[in-house]
């Protein structure tokens, strides 16, 4: 009733803002690189046959369109290389999203229990990193991380061990980055989760009998669960397609699918291959924004 | 209505001792004392009510109670035995929280048990004592439902059954129906006095609403600053307050300053400052100043026309002053009246509204004698 009126007028105009925008700048672009992913490989500018050419005549369009293939995706559940690739991103998102909420949680946590004054400067000491470039904070954990750096330096000052320890081009050191890069991603959301919650709650839990530990498990963590979902998705999704960090911090044996498809499109020149990884790289990450979607619209339901 | 959750245990200590006592407890935030010694004892299976303008340390003091405020000094005795030490979780007392915080994340069932699973009860106990509840509030047909689906009364009800569940020997009310509208206050209230009297239990309710309180307790203790004015029951807050600060702040009333210029008996001639010579009744405790003030309620003084003969009521008419009619207010059942006397003093007069045509009404700038009872006034240190 009231809701249908919220939406009357200029609201309404309003709203057919970020479809505009969608349209624009996601349906539009994703249209090519599908057209694109169902085109073959050829030696030419563009690299790619069939060119739809409106000025051609009907006839001329209607051959295009026959020339459409779904080829580049057969090959790609035919070839090892493509289906390891994607098996490879969604564990490497996956193990980090577990670290990053192992980490990411007690620090929020933390940081919500502060007192007031001191909870900007926490969000602040987690934002500040972002004013330095990513490529330049990533350059220089190489730095730390290599042969003569610093890290090996301190282990053997301390004698944790007796010969420096090959970091670089490790799934370690991947880790590593990926885990620094994205945690205040982890961080915030759930920080704000936390911070809103209403004290009296846990009170109301210790008045009824618990003690501080079975208060958190009952009514804090579970309080926080669409806190923790949101910085999982928030990680997740650019983790599966990180290209910088494995590419900078990894070895070369098995690479993630953002690597692949850079190899395909740059070192390859195969556009129809490399556009045929990104629209299925796409449908996959759709999924679990799509559970959000769904869990996030049943909850608001059950508020109803 | 099911009659057998009246079983419940009133538990332990003798029956003749106060369940709670309250010893000298001090409570200091920073340089800041919100709680400042006050003693009480509550008996078992009381009403009791801590009355008392916002900031004025009563919610601490309840908050003390519940084990979520450590007493700075003075003890706090729950059947003689001290549980200032006793963390929340493992006190017999339970709190009914301002805003319920009930558990946005469980159903009305869930909430309820929250404090029953903690006890470790059976499971079969805990449901039949979660069933209990949910007749005894009124809730059933509403188990599954979150409390953001019920409405403010039902979730006021849902807390209450949560703090209930557990059988406490004391509960904890803070400022439960502050939340409400007006109607459901009051059905909230004869139901919160119903519930205390069925269960035999011992409940402390925080309020700022003296008619509130007045309605529910059995006694009231009006706080101030830290301190308790005044002990007492609703009847002897209203009609013997102890001092100028709890007068005022329980119900209206008006004030004459003077000074004492004879004693005879039991009566004592004051000589006021804007109102003539008032007649009073003598305090029963000696006064340490000459310098008085009486207090008398609006619906003590009466109006009429002309003075009434000496003879018809003695004792009723033994002070009369003379005025001028400044405001009327028609509030249905009563009507009140401002009449500025001749010495310059405005008293407020209620008039109950006892016939349905105006034969009796005043209008402004008619010429009154307001008139009372030496026994109604009471004679206050200023």
């Amino acid at each position: 009733m009231s809701g249908r009126r919220l939406f009357a007028g200029p609201a309404r105009r309003a709203a057919v803002a970020p479809l505009l925008w969608m349209l624009l700048f996601f349906l539009l672009p994703f249209g090519f690189v599908l057209k694109i992913s169902l085109s073959h490989t050829v030696i030419a500018q563009p690299p790619y046959l069939p060119v739809f050419d409106l000025t051609a005549g009907v006839a001329a369009i209607k051959a295009a369109f026959a020339a459409l293939s779904l080829e580049n995706f057969r090959l790609l559940i035919s070839d090892d290389l493509y289906v390891l690739s994607y098996l490879r991103s969604v564990t490497v998102a996956l193990i980090a999203t577990a670290i990053l909420i192992a980490i990411g949680y007690p620090i929020a946590y933390g940081m919500s229990r502060l007192p007031r004054r001191w909870q900007p400067i926490a969000m602040m000491l987690v934002i500040v990193p972002f004013w330095t470039s990513f490529l330049i904070r990533i350059y220089a954990w190489i730095n730390i991380l290599q042969h003569d750096g610093l890290l090996n330096k301190v282990l053997l000052a301390l004698h944790v061990v007796s010969a420096p320890v090959v970091w670089l081009s490790t799934d370690t050191a991947m880790y590593l980055g990926i885990v620094y890069s994205y945690l205040p991603f982890m961080i915030l959301p759930l920080y704000a989760t936390l911070a809103k919650m209403d004290s009296s709650l846990l009170e109301a839990a210790a008045d009824l009998g618990s003690s501080r530990l079975q208060a958190f498990w009952l009514v804090t963590f579970p309080l926080s669960l669409p806190g923790i979902a949101a910085g999982a998705l928030l990680c997740f999704i650019p983790i599966v397609g990180e290209f910088v960090i494995p590419d900078l911090l990894a070895g070369s044996d098995s690479p993630m699918i953002g690597q692949t498809l850079w190899l395909e499109f740059f070192t390859n020149r195969d556009w129809p291959v490399a556009s045929a990884i990104a629209t299925v790289l796409l449908v996959l990450l759709v999924a679990p924004l799509l559970v959000y979607d769904r869990l996030q619209r049943r909850q608001l339901e059950a508020r109803r | 209505m099911t009659d057998d959750v009246t079983q419940i245990p009133i538990d332990a200590g003798s029956i003749d001792a106060p369940l709670l006592q309250i010893d000298a407890v001090v409570k200091r935030f920073g340089g800041f004392t919100a709680v400042d010694g006050p003693s009480l004892e509550i008996r078992r299976g009381e009403f009791f009510a801590l009355l008392g303008p916002s900031g004025c340390g009563k919610t601490t003091l309840l908050r003390m109670l519940a084990g979520f405020e450590t007493p700075d000094a003075g003890r706090i005795l729950l059947n003689g035995r001290d549980i200032a030490g006793v963390p929340p979780h493992q006190r017999p007392v339970n709190m009914m929280f301002q805003n319920y915080a009930l558990f946005p994340h469980l159903s009305v069932r869930d909430n309820i048990a929250f404090g029953l699973k903690r006890a470790s009860l059976p499971r079969a106990e805990i449901a039949s004592r979660v069933a209990e509840m949910v007749a005894l509030v009124k809730l059933e047909g509403m188990e599954r439902r979150k409390p953001d689906q019920l409405s403010g009364g039902q979730r006021q009800r849902v807390a209450l059954a949560r703090a209930l569940a557990r059988r406490p020997q004391l509960l904890l009310l803070d400022e439960p129906l502050a939340a409400l509208d007006k109607k459901l206050r009051e059905n909230t209230q004869s139901e919160l006095m119903r519930l205390q009297r069925q269960l035999g239990m011992t409940f402390i309710i925080v309020t700022h609403d003296q008619e509130e309180a007045m309605m529910m307790a059995d006694r009231i203790g009006v706080m101030e600053s830290g301190r308790l004015e005044q002990v007492a029951t609703p009847r002897q807050l209203y009609e013997a307050p102890k001092s100028r600060w709890v007068a005022e702040f329980v119900g209206g009333v008006n004030i004459i300053e003077g000074d004492v210029e004879s004693r005879d008996g039991g009566r004592m001639i004051i000589a006021t400052h804007d109102a003539g010579q008032v007649t009073a009744a003598a305090p029963a405790q000696p006064l340490t100043k000459d310098r008085v003030c009486i207090a008398i309620r609006p619906e003590k003084v009466r109006l009429s026309r002309r003075a009434p003969a000496p003879d018809a009521d003695h004792r009723a008419a033994i002070n009369r002053l003379e005025g001028i009619v400044t405001g009327v207010s028609y509030l249905g059942g009563q009507t009140d009246y401002q009449v500025r006397l001749d010495g310059g003093a405005v008293l407020r007069a209620s008039v109950a509204n006892t016939a349905r045509l105006d034969v009796d009404a005043y209008h402004v700038t008619q010429r009154v004698v307001a008139w009372f009872a030496s026994d109604d006034c009471v004679v206050l240190e200023p």
